[in-house]
């Protein structure tokens, strides 16, 4: 199996990682979430003219360090400057090829109404810290970006949940919200969250609270979310939770019959909301 | 020997299911004629004959006399030749084709079956579902059309062989009614515990007394469940307060008859017209028990001093519970059998509010009513005829010589509102997100959706979906054009742009509520429009709402609009008006007791402002009502949307005549509104100690002469000399009066809603308008 991404973040580097490991770990996890063992990346960087010699070092210090904690080889690079303005400093691109797990029959469209939706660890952490360090708001003190890889959770899921495990995700770009948009739409089925459920720390809760953000919409870069068979819902919880980056892992909801392609969120009061893609930018200044 | 004559006559226009034919039957058999009534796709058709004289009366008292619910839109008359009719007969049935005859609104009980229901002799003596042609449930129960017995919800009842033999009798009050029942034969009223088991005793009895005693009882109504307590009971109105987790709006009252509700609140002549009217609106009117003091910030608004005690000053008590910190009080008066009942049992009002938690749109399905009530009532006062459209009670607030609708709901929907030109192909609009209608135009008619709610409600958005083709198949309409808002996050938008096989028309936000206001009053502009609002998606990137616009229902041009700010957090600046106060006045007074308050983030707040970091840019003048509101201690944070600025208008001293400047400033572009300059006027007062109910008031009459100027240096550049006033920000009784006044002391014509709201309800209209006037290009 192949996948490939693009990453570029501002700032490069920031609690809890850099771009070179984010770069890792992103194309890891969509290898992952595919129901892939990863085996090998291709690394290629897109270099602004002007950039520090060093901070080229440190990213790919960061890269071989990622790789190997993931247990995959970086088999081929490439490297290319251009012109100052060309780029925003650093561009980063990899792609990776994994091996499919045995067993594994995960797809975005395999949700079936009566499936568990689980979570994997709490929300919103990557984002927050990226927002916060690139604008200095002060939560990044106490925060850091939850960028991890995530195969060797997936694979343990795969592993207890025997064929149960139906729908993997990321919830990267957009958030929990558009990620079980997506999922929803693809399998035909409607997903109900239940509010006190999902777990959003403290500090993310705080951030958006004064930025005016839904959790829900920002974006994670180590956390993974399930639709799962229920008879094996509660066997994949415990593997999940047997493992360090699934230690806070949780069901968050249900997939149903009823409105496909929708998501809707049971909220503290009792009502009934509709939980949307995020639409364009989540964070819009202005000049 | 006179000399015969012959008449077709083709009646348009609400002349079904609301006792026109039986009208048209006494009315020819009184004038000795022949012939025959019967409805067709497009209304009544009668073929008339005899005496000239005869015939002309008909028609002459074809238009006056007609009945009370019907609304005669035009007569078509063809002479021809007698065709030798004996006697004058009803045919009844429907023919097939496409049907573009009306459904009725729902009406309250008429003074004659008031008359029998009071009558121990009459069978119907007592019994809450009695209904006539002239009154009782119409759109709630109609299923599909045509809107005959069995494609109602009465269908599940059987007429009994007298209801029968008064639905066929072609000259008595009930002929063809379709809801026509009796305690024989038709639904029955039922008191069940939370958990669905039916209480013994008479229902209403029973209620009353659970009432009398402080508790929560659930009713069912037209168009959905009410919850009630009495509302001079504090304890059960803060109770039912809690468990609705509706912590700060206000709730509606029922009075048992005009006298009652003249004890609660002012009530002129156009109040008590609108109370007794056959919709049955909540009016919103000055309560005589207390108005907000005015003195104290920071606690719970003005809690009425009179009843907080129990003692009612100069009126009935209502609890404080009802309306804290509101001078104006939501009354309605009986509208079914059932509420007259039950109030007469009780002799002193009740609080009917909402039957839902928190946000969610009412329950209107028996089970889901248990299911979403059970925690809040402690009975279900219920009955077998089912709801098939969910519809809340319309909200209207009289002006001096005006209303104002708010809400438009029962009562008014699904009666069309007329167009002055006739759409070329048929439009359906979505309408926004909050306030959610959707309206649908063919021909020369625009029917406008009950009030909604807030699409990012689940349930909501899927009456939003249904209701679009229960309106359609209603009114055999199909849509061709499909109108909606620039926003393209509004699930409204999302709806539109999933049909398929259509032309989807973007229509910008504020330009749409001047066009419902120019569609509201049959005018085809163009005006000058001053669309004071919440927010709308700009075409410029920002976020609009304090707008001024050359507009007609074909296009607009800005002209001008207030001075754009920051909003510090995007929505966190909507829940939390102090950020706007933040945002207008960042650190230059200092010592301000808002800045104080939310000290912990005030700085923050600034900051994102100054930084322009997730603060989009806003014209809204909404927003700057948060702001002042915010500014004198009066809201924070707010609960619901508009709070920050209807409890503003609330405090504002209406006698105060002082007004703060704004400047008007001029560059390249449109005209520019300092509305910064107002705050900080605001501010300056404030710090002097100025009381805030007089800051309030030099607030109000500071926008409206911002408008006025505004206008009058429009009118030099473009000659216009009509003004359309719209968006929710018109829903300021204060600003709305003092702007008309300044207005037409300018010398301007002044365009303000009456039929449709200035809110985001009336914006489906403005969107339809508008698509059909490109449609026409
Ligand atoms: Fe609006
Ligand atoms: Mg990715
Ligand atoms: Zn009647
Ligand atoms: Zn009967």
């Amino acid at each position: 199996m192949l996948s490939t991404d693009g990453f570029v973040v501002t700032p490069r580097f920031f609690p809890g990682g850099d771009i070179g490991s984010l770069a890792v770990h992103g194309t890891v996890n969509d290898l992952a979430m595919m129901g892939a063992v990863p085996v090998a990346l291709s690394l290629a960087y897109i270099v602004e003219e002007g950039l520090p010699l060093d901070e080229l070092r440190r990213v790919t210090t960061s890269v071989a360090e990622a790789a190997r904690a993931c247990d995959v080889r970086v088999v081929t690079g490439d490297t290319k400057v251009v012109g100052k303005g060309a780029a925003d400093g650093l561009f980063v691109t990899t792609t990776g090829i994994g091996v499919r797990l045995p067993g594994a029959h995960v797809a975005a469209a395999n949700g079936r109404p009566g499936d568990a939706v689980l979570l994997s660890g709490p929300i919103g952490l990557h984002g927050i810290t990226i927002l916060s360090t690139r604008e200095g708001l002060g939560f990044e003190s106490s925060l850091a970006s939850d960028s991890r890889p995530l195969h060797r959770l997936a694979a343990a899921m795969i592993t207890a949940g025997a064929c149960g495990v139906h729908t993997l995700r990321d919830p990267t770009r957009g958030g929990l919200a558009s990620a079980l948009n997506e999922l929803a739409a693809a399998s035909g089925v409607g997903v109900e969250l239940d509010e006190p459920a999902v777990p959003i720390p403290a500090q993310v809760a705080a951030a958006c609270d004064l930025l005016g953000l839904d959790p829900l919409h920002v974006a994670n870069e180590g956390c993974l979310v399930a639709f799962v068979d229920p008879a094996r819902a509660e066997a994949v919880l415990a593997a999940m939770r047997a493992r360090p980056e699934g230690a806070c892992a949780t069901r968050i909801g249900t997939v149903v019959a009823g409105h496909p392609g929708r998501v809707t969120m049971r909220t503290l009061v009792g009502s009934h909301r509709v939980i949307d893609m995020l639409v364009g930018e989540q964070l819009a200044g202005h000049p | 020997m006179t000399t015969l004559k012959r008449v077709d006559v083709h009646v348009e226009g609400l002349v079904q299911g609301v006792g026109f034919r039986p009208f048209v039957y006494s009315l020819a058999n009184r004038l000795g004629l022949a012939g025959r009534v019967h409805n067709d796709v497009n209304g009544v058709h009668i073929e008339v004959e005899g005496a000239h004289a005869g015939v002309e009366e008909f028609l002459t008292a074809l238009e006056r006399d007609a009945p009370a619910l019907s609304a005669i839109e035009r007569v078509t008359v063809v002479s021809g030749e007698p065709a030798g009719h004996r006697g004058f007969t009803i045919a009844t049935g429907d023919p097939a084709g496409p049907r573009r005859a009306l459904v009725s609104a729902d009406t309250a009980t008429c003074d004659d079956c008031l008359r029998e229901l009071a009558d121990p002799a009459d069978r119907r003596h007592r019994y809450p579902f009695i209904n006539c042609a002239g009154c009782g449930p119409r759109f709630t129960v109609v299923r599909g059309a045509p809107g005959d017995r069995p494609m109602t919800t009465m269908a599940a009842f059987g007429m009994c062989d007298d209801c029968a033999r008064e639905y066929h009798d072609p000259a008595g009050r009930r002929h063809l009614a379709q809801a026509t029942c009796c305690p024989a034969c038709g639904p029955r009223l039922r008191l069940r515990d939370p958990r669905g088991t039916e209480l013994c005793g008479d229902p209403i009895a029973c209620a009353a007394a659970l009432l009398r005693a402080g508790h929560v009882v659930a009713v069912k109504g037209l168009g959905g469940y009410h919850l009630a307590v009495t509302a001079s009971d504090e304890r059960a109105a803060a109770a039912l307060r809690g468990r609705k987790h509706r912590e700060e709006k206000p709730f509606a009252v029922m009075a048992a008859d005009l006298a009652q509700a003249r004890l609660l609140a002012e009530i002129d002549d156009t109040a008590a017209a609108l109370l007794t009217g056959r919709a049955r609106p909540i009016v919103l009117l000055p309560r005589r028990d207390s108005a907000p003091t005015g003195a104290s910030s920071g606690a719970p608004l003005g809690a009425p001093t009179g009843a907080a005690t129990g003692v009612p000053t100069g009126g009935l008590a209502v609890a404080p519970s009802v309306a804290p910190g509101y001078r104006s009080l939501g009354l309605m008066l009986p509208y079914t059998a059932l509420h007259h009942l039950l109030l007469a049992e009780l002799a002193e009002p009740i609080v009917l509010t909402g039957g839902n938690v928190s946000d969610e749109p009412i329950a209107y399905e028996d089970d889901d009513a248990l299911i979403r009530l059970g925690g809040i009532a402690d009975a279900f006062l219920t009955h077998d005829r089912a709801i098939h459209q969910r519809t809340d009670d319309s909200v209207i607030r009289p002006l001096p010589g005006a209303i104002t609708m708010l809400r438009r709901a029962r009562g008014h929907a699904p009666e069309p509102l007329a167009l002055r030109r006739p759409v070329p192909r048929p439009v359906l609009a979505c309408g926004a997100e909050l306030k959610s209608t959707f309206c649908l135009a063919q021909g020369r008619r625009a029917f406008v959706s009950q009030h909604l709610g807030d699409l990012e409600n689940h349930d909501t958005l899927r009456t939003f979906v249904e209701g679009i083709d229960h309106y359609c198949g209603l009114f055999g309409i199909h849509p061709e054009v499909v109108a909606h808002d620039l926003h393209p996050g509004y699930l409204s938008t999302r709806h539109a742009l999933e049909i398929t096989g259509v032309e989807h028309v973007g229509v910008q936000h504020h330009h749409a509520h001047i066009a419902a206001c120019l569609a509201d009053n049959g005018d085809p502009g163009p005006v000058i429009g001053v669309a004071f609002d919440g927010l709308g998606h700009g075409t410029d990137g920002t976020l609009w709402g304090g707008e001024f616009l050359r507009a007609d229902l074909a296009g607009y041009e800005r002209l001008g609009h207030l001075a754009q700010i920051p909003m510090p957090g995007g929505a966190a600046a909507v829940r939390q008006p102090w950020r706007m106060t933040a945002a207008y006045l960042r650190d230059d007074h200092p010592g301000l007791d808002v800045a104080r308050r939310n000290a912990g983030r005030w700085a923050d707040a600034v900051h994102l402002a100054a930084t322009g970091l997730d603060s989009p840019l806003t014209s809204s003048a909404g927003l700057l009502f948060d702001a002042v509101s915010a500014l004198l201690g009066i809201r924070d944070k707010i609960t619901y949307e508009g709070q920050a600025a209807i409890e503003l208008e609330q405090r504002a001293d209406p006698a105060e005549t002082g007004a703060y400047p704004a400047a008007l400033t001029t560059t390249s572009g449109p005209l520019i509104v300092e509305a910064g300059d107002l705050v900080r006027a605001a501010a300056d007062d404030l710090t002097a100690g100025t009381d805030p109910g007089v800051i309030a008031g030099r607030f109000h009459n500071g926008v409206a002469a911002a408008i006025t100027r505004t206008c009058v240096a429009l009118r030099q550049a473009t000659g216009l000399t009509a003004v359309a006033l719209s968006g929710a920000v018109f829903q300021n009784a204060l600003l709305l009066d003092r702007t008309v006044q300044r207005l037409r002391a300018a010398g301007f014509r002044v365009l303000k809603h009456v039929r449709v709201p200035p809110n985001d309800g009336g914006l489906s209209l403005g969107q339809a308008a508008i698509a059909a006037a490109q449609d026409h290009t």
